[in-house]
């Protein structure tokens, strides 16, 4: 039951084939199986959860519509705050706090009764690329468990690979959906900025962060998508305008005619080869589905990573200045005659890792008086000017693709000594967060060299997330053809306890 | 030796810079729906937003924007087709977010002027403050020192913090520097001050009271040698507040200026704070370090851009000019320039203008709060505004005497009844029993037995010698507890002493 | 060639309110060699010319009514507080200005 797919799932409950009770259980079962070796949860809510599943049960005995999604389990990112449950962003400065307010996810996630088993594992502060982060320990690729999961989001991802749950919510700054998923073999989408809420969203990035769905195919990651976007006037950046039909876009899958730019920046030196041959034949696949393929250019891709590691880092080091030991969360050397000044030091020492404290200190460079211009004030024309290599491209294409990442999963521990290979990860997702657009990652097959997933993704311009899922879906139908089962079935069975 | 004001003036000259914080009158924050209502229970007009809980998110409140907006049409500002918010960084425990939403290098409103009229020593002069921006940012929340000796932040153990404040919209009004006001500086800024206020009540923005911190002013002054171009070194005095105090803190800063800068020592860049009681200010703790506010757009926040149809609006309907209505008032009152800038000097042009619009004649209305009501005030040494007595009351208590209900004396009574507290003029008059005695007949007898007492002065009147009837008169009156009517006691007294008409 | 001396780390962790131990301090600077000159690549196409993006989506003038709605209680403001007295906030003592 828990490998099926979530419309599936949903299918059943609606049916009375299995309940949300029943699902929900068999979900816990195995987060206590398997969570030990993967690690992808940090805090599972079996009882919210449970008794969530029985009031959706119970509605259902009631003859009450239920929305798409309704009973089947959800894995939350650690950085969306639920009212109640433990939310630390990964990072021992949040250590114990219960948020007294639901994010905007939450109440739609809660509106459209999808349960939630809980809160996963992430990089601190969604700052980095492989939840090696993690105050509290990293999480383990389920395809290999002395692999990264990939990052921040490599809670959320891992838990779908394990089936811990068949969907989840992720947060994508630089890559933190799609980077995991390519490196789990998962779909993750990053919508447009502003389609999804950012309210109760913890941010790291306020011009980069959105959330998005996380799943197991095309039309879960669609029937998500619509379930959490949508206007919210809590939040000033939210986008007021309906949805992308994405779920029609999912069922549909149909390219004919559609032009695919391949980014020619983003497909060379530096990629793994086996990362290089999927690509190729998923681009083949879609060909042979009737989309025309081009190739396009974006010149400034190649400053984006630069002009990205000035801005994330600069709002970062804004946004995190509220924890500081006064209000909530950690705080430590309040003896006796201590200012609040040291113990704020004292505190943010403790409680931050090492690389949010580098970035905070990075952008508080990038800030100060008399290198704003030179950083800050550069990394945003940069901004401008990836957003005009977008447009430009998608005056000639529909969608624009290329490798969501350029190697596979890495070894834990490999690239940790090392920020800038470690950065090098988002190298070809940090482009379309510059510009506020809608990116996804679907898998495309396993490396031959190393047999991990790899993952390929699709942008699409602002508002039109709808073009993602009809060429996800198109390709996802074509490889399933061709494998003639999902991807995931392939991965290693976890022993379990 | 100490030096005079006369001194300072006659070698060097001020030079001003006023930056004014007004809290808006909204009814929710700046940037969440939290009441701005004051006084609340301790941390209860809180919400996820101004107490900077993890992925809570600032929205703008319109109103505040349009109240903005409002002061820069009023201020003679240009509006800015776009604007934005920026953050500024530091760290401060009443600062929730650790930045506070403000605005930098793109305010909503620059470039705009107050014209201030002071009387000089060759007459009435118009001074023009020059406005270089008006900006909207976020009030703190408010902490309370416990420990130490004096309850203030220096020695306390730890402090207790209420965020009820965070985040009530401030408007910051700053002006350009302000040269050429010589020895009239402190009367300019303190004219200017009251016209700000005078402007920002009359658009309904705000309730500029000074004493609850609803209008805060930070003076910055410096001083050159007359003739110098430039700028002498200036200090900032912080939340001067009454009117009073701004035109004190300033006269006190230049003298201390002088008195370095005549020993040869230099005036230190730094801020200082008022002391009410002295008159004189203290230097705040100087920075070891400048603080770096790494200043950059707000990314949760939109960009503001009004268009131009909202700004014609919004300008077609702003109230009188304060300048103008004064006009306006001192020609359908009649009033001379002098009684004129009396009320304006006292501070009690709206209160009388209140209690005329009640229906008192303003004569009567302008004599009780400037001549009985100020005197009290003065010696409880409060504002006017703070007493307890409101304008219905005095244009009651005016109607009162037109009726021949009261006398001026009785009035009085009532007055201080009412600023005693002991309720409304209805109230008191119940209370203490006032009433004027009208009955010929009590008179009457008050008359003969002051006769009898003082006999040679009775008969100093039988005989034509009629000053002499002022002193049996008040005799009468101390009989009948003041409540008599004079005028009538007179008649009587004259008429019963045979020099009747 | 950008670079961060140990005093400079310092100094902007001190205004960024973290303590930090020489050994972090030092090689923190030596990490910021490299990292500063990755990311200054920025400067060699920022012209003049180009407008900088604060925000990914060109949307102006985003308001809400001037409307209360209800606060958190007091008590669910200091849920998380790591101390409190009096319905407040207790924090260390505050060395500045009044
Ligand atoms: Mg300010
Ligand atoms: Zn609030």
């Amino acid at each position: 039951m828990i490998r099926l797919s979530a419309v599936d799932m949903a299918a059943q409950i609606a049916s009375g084939q299995t309940s949300s009770v029943a699902l929900t259980q068999a979900h816990l079962d195995r987060i206590a199986s398997v969570d030990t070796d993967v690690h992808a949860f940090l805090f599972v809510d079996s009882q919210g959860a449970l008794a969530q599943a029985a009031a959706v049960d119970a509605k259902r005995a009631a003859g009450e519509k239920l929305s798409p999604l309704a009973g089947v389990p959800l894995a939350l990112k650690d950085v969306m705050t639920q009212k109640g449950v433990p939310t630390t962003a990964g990072s021992k400065i949040l250590e114990g706090w219960r948020p007294p307010y639901d994010s905007t996810v939450v109440v739609n996630l809660k509106k459209n009764d999808i349960v939630i088993l809980g809160k996963t594992n992430m990089d601190e502060f969604a700052m980095g690329s492989s939840t090696e982060n993690s105050a509290y320990g990293p999480t383990h690729n389920p395809w290999d468990l002395t692999r990264i999961p990939g990052g921040s989001g490599g809670g959320s991802s891992a838990a779908l690979a394990a089936f811990e749950a068949p969907l989840a919510i992720g947060t994508d700054t630089g890559g933190s959906i799609r980077q995991p998923a390519a490196v789990t073999g998962t779909v993750g989408v990053k919508p447009t900025y502003g389609g999804v809420s950012r309210f109760g969203l913890i941010a790291f990035s306020s011009s980069l962060d959105q959330a998005g769905p996380c799943a197991r195919t095309v039309l879960d990651a669609a029937l998500l998508h619509e379930a959490i976007a949508g206007h919210d006037p809590k939040d000033s950046t939210s986008i007021n305008a309906p949805v992308p039909q994405v779920v029609k876009a999912a069922k549909s899958g149909d390219v004919k005619g559609m032009k695919i730019g391949v980014v020619k920046e983003l497909n060379g030196d530096g990629y793994q080869s086996g990362v290089r041959t999927r690509f190729e034949e998923s681009l083949e696949l879609l060909a042979a589905a009737g989309a025309e393929i081009i190739e396009v250019s974006a010149p400034n891709f190649e400053y984006a990573l630069a002009a990205y590691y000035l801005i994330a880092p600069s709002e970062c080091s804004s946004n995190l200045a509220r924890f500081d030991a006064m209000r909530y969360g950690l705080r430590i050397g309040d003896v006796n005659g201590a200012s609040a000044e040291s113990v704020m030091n004292l505190t943010r020492e403790v409680g931050f890792g090492r690389e949010v404290k580098r970035r905070i200190i990075l952008g508080t460079y990038a800030l100060s008086s008399g290198y704003y211009d030179a950083y800050y004030g550069s990394a945003q024309k940069v901004r401008t000017l990836i957003t005009q290599d977008f447009n430009k491209a998608f005056e000639k294409c529909d969608v624009m693709v290329s490798p969501t990442c350029p190697t596979t999963a890495f070894k834990i521990g490999e690239k940790s000594n090392d920020p800038i290979a470690m950065y090098l990860n988002d190298i070809a997702t940090i482009p379309v967060n510059m510009a506020g657009i809608g990116g996804m990652s679907l898998p495309s097959g396993l490396a031959p060299e190393d047999g991990l997933p790899v993952g390929f993704q699709i942008m699409a311009p602002a508002m039109q997330d709808q073009r993602m899922y009809l060429v996800g879906a198109a390709l996802e139908a074509a490889l399933l053809t061709k494998w003639g089962a999902p991807l995931l079935s392939q991965a290693p069975a976890l022993a379990g306890k | 030796m100490a030096l005079t004001y006369d001194d300072v003036i006659a070698k060097y000259e001020p030079v001003l810079g006023l930056e004014v914080h007004v809290e808006l009158n909204t009814k929710s924050k700046m940037f969440c729906g939290c009441t701005t209502v004051f006084g609340g229970e301790p941390n209860t007009q809180t919400c996820p937003v101004c107490l900077a809980l993890p992925g809570a998110l600032p929205t703008v409140n319109e109103k505040a924007i349009e109240s903005t907006i409002k002061i820069g049409l009023a201020l003679n500002c240009s509006i800015a087709p776009f604007s934005r918010f920026a953050r500024k960084n530091y760290f401060y425990p009443d600062m929730p977010k650790n930045f506070q939403i403000s605005q930098y290098d793109e305010p909503i409103c620059v470039n705009g002027y107050v014209d201030v009229e002071i009387e000089t020593d060759e007459g009435p002069m118009v001074f023009r403050i020059e406005v270089e921006r008006v900006h909207m940012e976020e009030d703190t929340g408010k902490s309370l020192h416990v420990g130490g000796a004096t309850g203030r932040i220096h020695g306390a153990e730890y402090s207790l913090l209420d965020y009820n404040r965070a985040g009530i919209p401030l408007v910051e009004i700053v002006t350009k520097i302000v040269p050429g006001t010589g020895k009239y500086a402190p009367e300019v800024a303190k004219a200017y001050v009251a016209e700000l206020r005078d402007i920002l009540r009359s658009l309904g923005v705000s309730d500029v009271k000074m004493e609850q911190g609803s209008l805060r002013c930070d003076a910055n002054v410096s001083l050159r040698l007359i003739g110098a171009e430039t700028l002498g070194t200036r200090s900032e005095t912080k939340n001067v507040n009454s009117l009073r105090s701004v035109e004190r803190a300033i006269r006190g800063e230049m003298i201390r200026h002088a008195e370095l800068l005549n020993k040869g020592e230099r005036v230190v860049q730094e801020t200082r704070h008022f002391q009410e009681d002295s008159g004189l200010t203290r230097s705040g703790r100087s920075k070891e370090q400048a603080e770096d506010y790494r200043y950059f757009p707000e990314p949760d926040l939109i960009p503001v851009a009004p268009d131009a149809t909202w700004i014609e609006t919004l300008r077609a309907g702003l109230p009188e000019r304060p300048s103008i209505h004064r006009k306006r008032l001192q020609e359908a009152w009649a009033v001379p320039d002098k009684e004129m800038a009396a009320m304006i000097n006292a501070d009690v042009l709206n209160i009388v203008e209140a209690t005329v619009n009640l229906g008192a004649d303003p004569t009567k209305a302008r004599s009780w709060w400037l001549g009985e009501i100020s005197r009290i005030a003065n010696d409880k040494d409060v504002a006017i505004a703070d007493l307890t007595i409101t304008p219905s009351d005095v244009a009651e208590i005016v109607a009162l005497v037109n009726t021949g209900e009261l006398t001026d004396k009785l009035a009085r009574q009532v007055i201080e009844g009412v600023i005693a507290g002991e309720g409304k003029p209805a109230a008191v008059i119940a209370a203490r029993g006032i009433k004027v005695v009208n009955d010929d007949g009590a008179l009457m007898a008050a008359i003969e037995k002051v006769c009898a007492e003082q006999p040679e002065t009775a008969e100093k009147i039988r005989n034509g010698h009629l000053p002499a009837a002022g002193a049996l008169i008040g005799a009468v009156m101390k009989e009948t507890k003041g409540q008599a009517d004079a005028a009538r006691v007179r008649t009587l007294l004259l008429s019963h002493l045979g020099q009747g008409e | 060639m950008s670079s961060l001396s140990r005093d400079d780390v310092a100094n902007l962790a001190r205004l960024a309110r973290i303590e930090m131990s020489e050994a972090e301090l030092i090689s923190l600077s030596s990490e910021f060699t490299v990292i500063l000159d990755a990311v200054a690549r920025v400067q060699e196409v920022a012209g003049a010319d180009v407008e900088p993006t604060s925000h990914p989506l060109p949307l102006r003038n985003v308001f809400r009514p001037d409307v209360v709605i209800p606060s958190l209680t007091s008590g669910e403001a200091l849920s998380g507080a790591p101390a409190q007295e009096e319905s407040r906030f207790r924090v260390p003592q505050i060395l500045g200005e009044e």
